[in-house]
């Protein structure tokens, strides 16, 4: 009951690669921890970010959190990269089978459980809030504790490298392989109690969003005066609102069947794999958008503020960004063509998702006729924006292909469509985060991040990728598998280690953002931004001091134009002098999330290991807190209004002084 | 450089482009479906290169046209809608998609894997058992068997049935066309013909496991006198495939050799597939299976 399945075998000591990592981790947390105690910072830590209700901290911690797990999930690419260009002529690599499975599918969860998803929720946090006018998001509390669910799952991916092991299945989980009967370990346990964790986490996100953009923008900021960035949020709430959910059913009832003898996926007893394929789908599908629709909108973003231009076509932008949200529920079946599916149902889903298509390509359009006749400054933010273009319209021609099921029935499930995937995921997704990333990193910190070691991460990555996977759809159209271990074909053995190379330059780019990170924060005196607004910036956000005061607006301003702090400058409208403020109302700080997300990390880390004792120990402990939490009535405070005045005009004399 | 040793750079870089599609399986197909849908990659590919390149090279060329050191460019601050612009930017993708979808109704039904092929020969059956980690041939006109090697004559339609008696895989052999899932407890069908003879990979594409990079097979594409001799050297085998021999062979195993088998217990397939079905006496349940068709059995007596 206390230890359950756990026993001091479960950790991996044979495997020296998992030892050394473990031995790394270990010196570096070490290290951390230490210069955390020597630096006296554990209460500063504590009150300032752990507890924080902050959105635009909570915001930073999404990031940085995102940011770590791009470093365990790239390393886990690498991995696999070496395998299969040294496994490709007979020889069996150097990884084994079950160790080789568990780095794929790793891979793919994190990636997109933890890197992509938790970036996009970081730049939903922190940007969403000063676009619309508002102070925070509807429910600070609830947005903490999206955050720390969301952490503890990656925790928990984590832990399985270093005690027990990971799902070797891939990363959607198809039963009958995740099933009991084929894997035994705690490895498709560990994957389940992951997600579950981060998707309540998401969900939660995507509620607190969804009511915050309805709900608390400024007065006068209709729905067509929302910047796009907000727009695109909008829609991908709405999305994680309707199909997360879907994953949590789908995942319970996974976890019925191995856990409870039930027999939903199985062959035995009745049950249907099939039906689990479709489920996850109705939520997997949904999901890509979820990634790519803010990607969308930071370059949107971008686009107009460096061309010196609106953005072209705004309404055609926002009905094309809905039109996404709306179809992206009627083509999952395109995922399983190969099914045995009729040719009508075929025909329909293959036909449903070239429609999408459509808008996506108006949006290319839109950015391409925002930059004629602008006035295009290459910020690296810029970089990443056309690199964009440049890359997306090869993904989406592939995606089109791949809906075609007469030829999705040669490169289905080959490297062709994962080439397609991470064509679209890194070409869109990854280069829309760093792009927001850079475009934002004043406003967070008051200072900009380094053009130099940008513009060298942006030329890795954007050549590390066109070299990683060109030739990945080219051994699609030789007929290369995914997720293989080993092979003899040595005329693979050419093109892979080509994607090696290309993964290197990547590497290269990675570091190259490490440096960046780094070398701004030396030289932050110098990357100072007074004025608030660096870019020659167009939305509300830009008409705020960076970095941000903790209340945002120190009076909430009133809308009267899609590009309110573009008109204003444009106007020459200035904030009045002797204004008068007025007390600001503020949630408090609280630690509830964060003890209640231990306390689910304890319970989903027991149930891995059938400990039951514990198990209800941190599923009492959670409950428990949160019914302390709804007795807490003292969950908030008013900041006065002298102080308001004073912090307002040290900002304006540092503002004046920086302009003498 | 003049001018022909452009034209002679640029029809070097489309050889290697294009004329590598000798090199490329998918585009040097070998069968009658893989000839159909080898085409239509192409013509996809091609229609929308016509947008995707104008497109790509027309970011790159505002980009550094508009940019902001180009003073004799012309920039118009405020400009943000054109309804001409607009209507071309929207008609554009809508035309080629129309195109798209008409094509993707049309060669659906052309290409839908249960459509039976039309060709002057009789068909020849083959049923395909995915196991765990490798592949199970059965001929029933002929009796014979084989373990992760196929052969097929050539210009004749083969009719595959498949299913899988473990994990859900995807049957695939690229250069002759397109590829079906074999799930458990379900039977589905893939229509293929091999019209040039040679020896082709197939293999899995659906990940099913530890074994699953050693779940491939070769498939010999063979003249009419070449299958005729390959169904003599299969029925002189000694090997028999009877409910036994395959309760063993259904056991876990990597990386299997090819096997050969003379004989086949004939209802051997179906078994397979319908071994979950408790209306039915079935040798190949499992435990769980049989007790829940134990209780089914119950249930029904008293009714």
């Amino acid at each position: 009951m206390m230890f359950g399945k756990l026993t001091l075998d479960a950790i991996p000591l044979e495997q020296p690669i998992i030892v050394w990592t473990f031995a790394a981790v270990a010196i570096l947390g070490c290290a951390i921890l230490g210069l955390v105690s020597y630096y006296g910072k554990w209460k500063y830590l504590w009150s300032e970010w752990i507890t924080s209700v902050d959105h635009k901290k909570i915001g930073v911690m999404y990031i940085i959190f995102a940011l770590i797990m791009l470093l365990r999930g790239f390393a886990d690419a690498i991995m696999m990269r070496l395998q299969q260009s040294l496994a490709s002529a007979g020889s069996p690599g150097y990884l084994p089978p079950h160790h080789y499975d568990q780095i794929f599918t790793a891979h793919g969860t994190i990636m997109i459980f933890f890197m992509a998803t938790p970036f996009i929720l970081g730049l939903m946090n922190f940007v969403v809030p000063l676009q619309i006018g508002a102070r925070d998001v509807a429910y600070p509390f609830l947005n903490s504790l999206s955050f720390w669910l969301t952490v503890m799952g990656g925790t928990l991916v984590m832990m399985s490298l270093f005690v027990g092991d990971f799902a070797a299945v891939g990363w959607v989980a198809y039963p009958p392989l995740s099933e009991l009967g084929y894997s035994p370990t705690v490895g498709v346990d560990y994957y389940i109690w992951a997600l579950q964790l981060s998707g309540l986490g998401t969900t939660i996100s995507g509620i607190n969003f969804l009511m915050t953009i309805l709900k608390m923008r400024a007065p006068g900021m209709t729905l067509m005066k929302m910047p796009v960035f907000t727009w695109t949020a909008l829609i991908t709430n709405i999305l994680i609102v309707a199909i997360f959910p879907v994953l949590t059913a789908t995942l319970a009832l996974l976890t019925a069947d191995r856990y409870l003898g039930m027999h939903f996926f199985t062959n035995e007893l009745g049950g249907n794999a099939m039906m689990y394929i479709n489920l996850i789908w109705v939520w997997g599908h949904p999901e890509v958008y979820v990634l790519i629709l803010p990607a969308f909108g930071v370059f949107s973003e971008v686009v107009a503020t460096f061309s010196g231009k609106p953005l072209f076509g705004y309404k055609s932008m926002v009905y094309a960004t809905s039109a996404i949200g709306v179809m992206s529920f009627f083509v999952w079946l395109h995922h399983f063509f190969t099914m045995g599916s009729g040719a009508n149902v075929n025909a329909f889903f293959g036909i449903m998702t070239t429609l999408i298509s459509i808008p996506t390509g108006v949006k290319l359009f839109n950015w391409l006729f925002t930059m004629y006749r602008g006035r295009v400054r290459y910020h690296s933010s810029m970089l990443w924006s056309i690199g964009f273009m440049a890359t997306f319209a090869f993904g989406g021609m592939t995606g089109v292909m791949l809906a075609i099921p007469g030829v999705d029935f040669l490169v289905h499930n080959s490297l062709f469509l994962v080439a397609h995937f991470h064509n679209v995921i890194i070409g869109g997704t990854v280069f829309g985060v760093l792009a927001g990333m850079t475009f934002w990193f004043p406003k967070v910190f008051g200072f900009a991040l380094n053009e130099k070691w940008g513009k060298i991460a942006f030329w890795f990555w954007f050549s590390g990728y066109w070299l990683a996977w060109t030739p990945m759809y080219v051994l699609g159209f030789k007929g290369m598998t995914r997720r293989l271990n080993h092979f003899n074909q040595p005329d693979w053995q050419p093109y892979l280690t080509v994607a090696l190379i290309g993964a290197c330059l990547i590497a290269v780019g990675i570091v190259a953002i490490l440096i960046q990170i780094a070398v701004s924060i030396r030289d932050r005196k110098a990357n100072a931004d007074v004025t608030g607004d660096p870019w020659g910036g167009r939305s509300l956000e830009w008409s705020l001091p960076s970095p941000v005061p903790f209340y945002n607006f120190a009076r909430i301003p009133t809308i009267t134009s899609l590009e309110q702090h573009w008109d204003d400058k444009i106007n020459g409208v200035t904030a009045p002098e002797n204004v008068h403020y007025e007390d600001i109302h503020m949630p408090r700080n609280t630690a509830t999330g964060f003890v209640i997300s231990v306390f689910a990390l304890v319970l989903c880390f027991s149930l891995v290991w059938h400990m039951w004792i514990p198990a209800i120990i941190g599923f009492v402990g959670a409950i428990v807190s949160f019914i302390v939490r709804t007795y807490n009535t003292d969950v908030d405070y008013y900041v006065p209004a002298e102080e308001v005045a004073e912090i307002e005009s040290r900002h304006a004399s540092v503002v004046a002084g920086g302009q003498i | 450089m003049s001018y022909k040793k452009y034209r002679y750079l640029g029809s070097s870089i489309f050889t290697l482009v294009l004329g590598g599609c000798s090199n490329l399986e998918l585009l040097s197909p070998k069968g009658t479906i893989g000839e159909h849908e080898k085409s239509l990659i192409l013509l996809s590919m091609g229609i929308m290169l016509c947008v995707v390149i104008p497109v790509v090279g027309l970011s790159m060329f505002f980009a550094w046209r508009y940019r902001a050191s180009n003073r004799n460019a012309t920039y118009a601050p405020t400009w943000a809608h054109s309804t001409g612009v607009e209507v071309v930017v929207w008609s554009i993708p809508i035309v080629v998609i129309s195109f798209l979808g008409w094509t993707i109704w049309r060669t659906t039904h052309e290409l839908d894997p249960y459509k039976p092929l039309v060709a002057g020969r009789p068909a020849v059956e083959v049923d395909v058992v995915a196991l765990n980690w490798k592949w199970l041939f059965i001929y029933p006109e002929y009796g014979v068997a084989t373990v992760n090697t196929l052969s097929i004559p050539v210009d004749r339609p083969i009719n595959f049935h498949l299913t899988s008696d473990s994990m859900m895989n995807s049957f695939f052999i690229p250069q002759l066309g397109s590829q079906v899932y074999a799930m458990a407890g379900m039977e589905t069908q893939l229509h293929l013909m091999g019209t040039v003879p040679g020896t082709y990979m197939g293999r899995s594409t659906a990940f099913s496991g530890p074994g699953f990079s050693g779940m491939q097979f070769p498939t010999h594409v063979l003249t009419d006198d070449q299958f005729a001799a390959w169904l003599q050297t299969a029925h002189a085998s000694s090997a028999t495939l009877d409910g036994d021999a395959y309760l063993g062979l259904r056991k876990d195993s990597e990386d299997n050799p090819e096997a050969l088998y003379g004989h086949v217990a004939p209802h051997l397939f179906g078994d397979i597939t319908t071994q979950y079905d408790c209306r039915m006496q079935n040798s190949l349940r499992r435990v769980g299976d049989v007790t829940r068709c134990d209780v089914h059995a119950a249930v029904m007596e008293n009714q």
